[in-house]
């Protein structure tokens, strides 16, 4: 099925004669044979989004439709890979045409000649349903890849295959009711706008562990949660979806640059296959997949690229692991969709974006959750959804961010100014917050008691206070203030330097366990109690706050992550020690 | 055969409808033969059935509608580049005007480039030193980087760009370098400044210039970025040149884009600027960078100046985004004199932390930037509370604070324009300005460091 170009505007491109052509279906144009998707059909006339550079395009040229959505393949050999927004591996991209991304580039997803182990779980004569896992091959050190039976296919086992095999070679055939024979390959397809199916969803209840101290002790957020990094630019939105992607206690990372520069992800490559995952050692590299739309490839596959790596998070979750994704940044995933729609003639909502912003930002989020998945065996598996948001000039009442906030459960606000002070990560205390608080307080009890959601609570309570005296001393000085309240802004500046603070770029610091996190605020906060004991007793402030164990607790977070308790003990009892003294002299006094 | 129409239906400056074409393709490059004989260009935006909408680059005067004749010439607009670029003056056209001969040409590539791929990318780790300290020490430059300079009408980024341009140099390191210069509708003036600069310097034979005044037409501004882009990667990529690229003044090019725009009659974005701004300006500065497996380097400073000094406006906002950090200039620090007014806390450098350090700087540089940024925030913070209620309102800390945030913009800041600081004495001069604060206040800098760059006097 063909039809012929009339028009072309930048990446859009009408083309008639197409009236057996199916919205959505997949077309390749012209004689580059560029790859394109139908987006709206009049008559036999489809206006279709072109995923590359139509440079050179012109009337007359030929579309040719493939009959199928746009999809992905799903299989081995997706991990420790990267993808373009429709797919393309990118390292065999440049195996074939050099540097530059050229056009009209047809490279397969996934490998066709790479040999996989695959080990079989099925035996013939077992009945298989959607969902259950045929056989299993060891993709990377780190993933487990289990092969599935693909949804729509239900029947008998006729026979299984072991052993080193390609992708595309046959590893077992099922016959289904009808008496077909389905012959059935390691690579699955999937189209990618349309959520994979589970057999039912759960509310997520358990915590991702992030390492970072102002997210997991602060506003955590759940295994199949979703949340949002809005913040202007150079306040660290990606030095934050960095460290999640390289610290999250989960099993599959799909990090999506999405409209960014070409250099951070060039950091990514580099650096993720040098990190080793703090839980089983492995190299980050070997449990994720990257993929690189940056901001100077075609806008068409930059909206397509947020739908690709979320179908391909979907299809780990299937196998029962816990995916992360995380999306950088999808402010840009608008702005793609506004040029579309800009160039479709559609009526313009909000600030020219298109009606359907906040129905398209909703549809992406919610495939994210925690489910019970399809197939035999009790699989949970669970997708979660982070996205960065760039509003501009950092105001977040702009549409996509407002849109977003409607959404996700978790925010977690970057602020400029502090970012100028070199406080990182520079995510605002007061303006963040997260909805899982809840949810979440009964692990967290269970895990390290009453305590740890107790201080939390404390600490958020000074920060708050600290924010009303800052107000006061602002107009009349600090010397107005009371000596506790005095104590209230020392201890909120400790929880915000020698806590909240976290530098990404010191190994000791980047990573910090739940044991960790709770003595460091801790010490801090018994800092605070036993100050506001000693003030009671009569002692000077300007003592308490030079004893010399400040300085140490301020050093703290730079301990050894392994072998801290002891240096954490000792730093607790000098401090004791040092305010009993400063306590002492003011009752001489 | 290349066919000549003579069926131009419509001109709505910068716009030219052309009907019953055939064979035009998108993005194609046109010639406009005037009745007199003078040949302008144009590119197509867009083509339906055969109807083509085309861009002219030039003005408009003169066109007849009866009369021109347009040919389309089958390509893109393309630069003819060879080594000989070096040392020439060129219009923003990329066609030589300064008397010289014409380039001969080894090769003609398209001037939109290729978007290059993320996996094809080498990360840019090669400290630069500009000897300016509040570039080296806190917002380190490295090959390969895109840091643009943002600034105000009036402030002095040109000084600034042509100091970093004068002096910057890779430690120990002997490649051949080249400067490719992008006057972008700015001043005769300010384009002489920096063509005698490069002149005083001898760097001017190692120098490309593309030069669109701000009396050459708008339009063609769309064009030259590209041009100076395309002539620096033949040089970074295809002749193992370490290239800088400066371009000024970004938001002269953003007008250009919104005039275009603005007669396709296209849905505006924010403050009439193009939807597509973002997407425009990234496939400029992306081209910036370095490749696996070539020795050359493409470093931008792209110079834009902020409409009312505001950095949310679109053209610094969306710059800010794709840039890998900004260099911000302040109105008020000019203003009590200081040379480069550097705004030191908002300005920025992503890419510092991988340039610095043991074996590329100095084993405290980390360190000490870090604990310098938060100092001057802190003091800056004391500063601003003791106007409003008087220094005996601070304690003895903030008092310290608001010292070392004067010392700090005097001494470490205010440098000048002609002076060439070593990083080590940069790092140094960071150490001597930290002795004003009580050493327990310096929690950014690892205990060993303190200790073996500032050992106790006691």
């Amino acid at each position: 099925m063909s039809g012929i170009i009339t028009k072309v505007s930048g990446p859009l491109v009408m083309a008639e004669g197409l009236a057996d052509a199916n919205v959505s279906d997949v077309v390749r144009v012209g004689a580059q044979r560029l790859i394109g998707e139908i987006l709206n059909m009049t008559g036999d006339t489809a206006s279709i989004q072109v995923y590359e550079e139509t440079a050179g395009l012109g009337p007359g040229a030929n579309v040719e439709t493939t009959g199928m959505p746009m999809s992905v393949e799903l299989g081995p050999g997706m991990l420790d890979n990267i993808y373009d927004g429709i797919q393309r591996p990118l390292p065999e991209m440049r195996a074939l045409t050099g540097d530059s991304i050229t056009r009209g580039t047809d490279v397969p997803a996934l490998n066709r000649e790479k040999k996989w182990y695959f080990n079989p779980v099925a035996e013939p004569g077992a009945h298989v349903t959607a969902g259950d896992v045929l056989g299993t091959v060891q993709e990377t050190s780190a993933i487990l890849h289990k092969i599935m039976v693909p949804v729509g296919i239900e029947g008998e086992v006729l026979s299984v295959e072991t052993g080193e095999h390609v992708v595309t070679d046959v590893i077992a055939v099922v016959r289904d009711k009808k008496g077909a024979e389905h012959k059935l390959t390691m690579i699955q397809r999937w189209p990618v706008r349309i959520a994979r199916p589970y057999l039912r969803k759960y509310v997520p209840s358990r915590p991702m562990n992030s390492g970072q101290r102002i997210i997991d002790t602060m506003f955590p957020i759940a295994k199949g949660g979703t949340a949002a990094v809005p913040g202007p630019f150079g306040s660290g939105k990606t030095v934050v979806q960095h460290q999640l992607a390289k610290w999250s206690d989960v099993d599959i990372v799909i990090y999506i640059g999405c409209g960014e520069r070409g250099n951070e992800m060039t950091d990514v490559l580099m650096e993720f296959p040098e990190l080793k995952d703090p839980r089983n050692g492995e190299p980050l590299m070997k449990r994720t997949v990257l993929i690189a739309n940056t901001s100077d490839m075609p806008v068409a596959a930059r909206e397509a690229s947020i739908y690709t790596g979320i179908t391909i998070a979907e299809y780990f979750r299937d196998m029962g692991y816990d995916v992360a994704v995380l999306a950088d940044s999808t402010s840009r995933w608008a702005e793609a969709l506004r040029e579309m729609s800009g160039r479709l003639e559609e009526m313009p909502g909000e600030e020219g974006y298109p009606a359907y912003l906040a129905s398209r930002l909703a549809q992406f989020y919610e495939r994210a959750g925690v489910v019970e998945c399809l197939g035999a065996g009790d699989r949970q598996g669970s997708v979660t959804a982070i996205g960065a948001v760039s509003p501009p000039g950092g105001d977040i009442s702009e549409p996509v961010a407002q849109a977003t906030m409607r959404i996700v459960k978790v925010f977690w606000a970057l602020d400029s100014s502090l970012a100028y002070a070199r406080h990182f990560p520079a995510i605002n205390w007061l303006t963040s917050y997260s909805l899982y608080m809840e949810t979440l307080r009964p692990w967290y009890t269970q895990q390290f008691g009453e305590a740890y959601m107790q201080n939390r609570e404390r600490a958020m309570h000074i920060l708050q206070e600290e924010s009303e005296l800052q107000e006061i001393v602002r107009l009349v000085g600090q010397d107005a203030l009371s000596p506790a309240d005095r104590l209230t802004m020392e201890t909120a500046k400790m929880i915000r330097e020698d806590f909240l603070q976290q530098n990404a770029f010191v190994d000791e610091d980047a990573y910090s366990s739940y044991a960790k996190q709770f003595r460091l605020l801790d010490l801090v906060l018994r800092y605070d109690v036993l100050c506001r004991d000693a003030l009671h007793k009569g002692a000077d402030t300007e003592k308490l706050f030079a004893v010399s164990a400040r300085e140490k607790i301020g050093r703290a977070k730079m301990a050894d992550p392994k072998n801290f308790e002891g240096e954490y003990d000792a730093i607790e009892a000098l401090m004791k020690r040092e305010i009993e003294e400063a306590a002492a002299g003011g009752e001489e006094a | 055969m290349i066919k000549e129409y003579k069926t131009i239906h419509e001109i709505a400056s910068p716009l030219m409808v052309v009907e019953h074409v055939e064979g035009v393709t998108y993005d194609e490059l046109g010639e406009i033969e005037l009745p007199n004989g003078d040949v302008r260009r144009c590119k197509v935006l867009e083509v339906e059935g055969d109807k083509a909408v085309v861009q002219l680059f030039e003005s408009a005067q003169g066109i007849n509608l009866a009369q021109s004749k347009v040919r389309f010439l089958g390509h893109p607009q393309q630069l003819a580049v060879s080594e000989d670029m070096l040392g020439r003056v060129f219009n923003g056209m990329g066609l030589p005007i300064d008397g010289g001969p014409e380039i001969l040409a080894d090769a003609h590539p398209d001037i939109n480039g290729l978007p290059m791929n993320p996996a094809a990318r080498a990360y840019p780790a090669e400290f630069i030193q500009t000897g300016i300290s509040t570039v080296d020490g806190l917002n380190t430059l490295v090959r390969g980087q895109k840091l643009p300079i943002f600034s105000g009408s009036g402030l002095p980024h040109a000084a600034l760009a042509a100091q970093i341009a004068r002096q910057a140099r890779v430690l120990g390191d002997n490649e051949t370098f080249a400067v490719v210069f992008a006057a972008i509708g700015i001043t005769f003036e300010e384009s002489e400044y920096f063509i005698n600069d490069f002149r005083r310097t001898g760097a001017i034979d190692r120098t490309v210039v593309f030069s669109n005044l701000a009396n050459d037409p708008a339009v063609e501004r769309i064009a030259t970025p590209r041009m100076a882009l395309t002539a620096a990667e033949y040089l970074a990529f295809e002749k193992d040149m370490q290239v800088l690229v400066i371009l000024t003044d970004i938001t002269n090019y953003a007008e250009a884009l919104r005039e275009v725009s603005a007669a396709k009659k296209e849905v505006p974005g924010r403050r009439g600027y193009p939807g597509y701004l973002y997407t425009d300006l990234a496939t400029m500065y992306e081209r910036a960078g370095r490749r696996q497996g070539k020795k050359g380097s493409i470093t931008m400073i792209p110079i834009l100046t902020m409409p009312e000094d505001d950095k949310t406006h679109p053209i610094p906002d969306l710059t800010g985004y794709i840039t890998e950090g900004q260099i911000i200039l302040s109105r008020d620090l000019h203003r009590k004199g200081i040379v480069p007014p550097v705004d030191v806390l908002p300005s920025l450098s992503r890419l510092k932390d991988k340039g610095i350090g043991a074996g590329k700087t100095r084993e405290d540089h980390a360190g000490t930037m870090n604990q310098l940024f938060a100092a001057y925030s802190r003091g800056k913070d004391a500063k601003e509370l003791m106007t409003i209620l008087g220094e005996a309102a601070l304690s003895e800390d903030d008092k310290l604070f608001a010292k070392f945030a004067d010392e700090f913009e005097k001494v470490y800041v205010s440098q000048g324009n002609n002076v060439n600081r070593s990083i080590e004495e940069t790092l140094d001069l960071g150490w001597n300005l930290l002795r004003i604060l009580p050493r327990r206040e310096l929690k950014r800098i690892k205990p060993e460091m303190i200790e073996k760059y500032m050992p106790d006097e006691a």
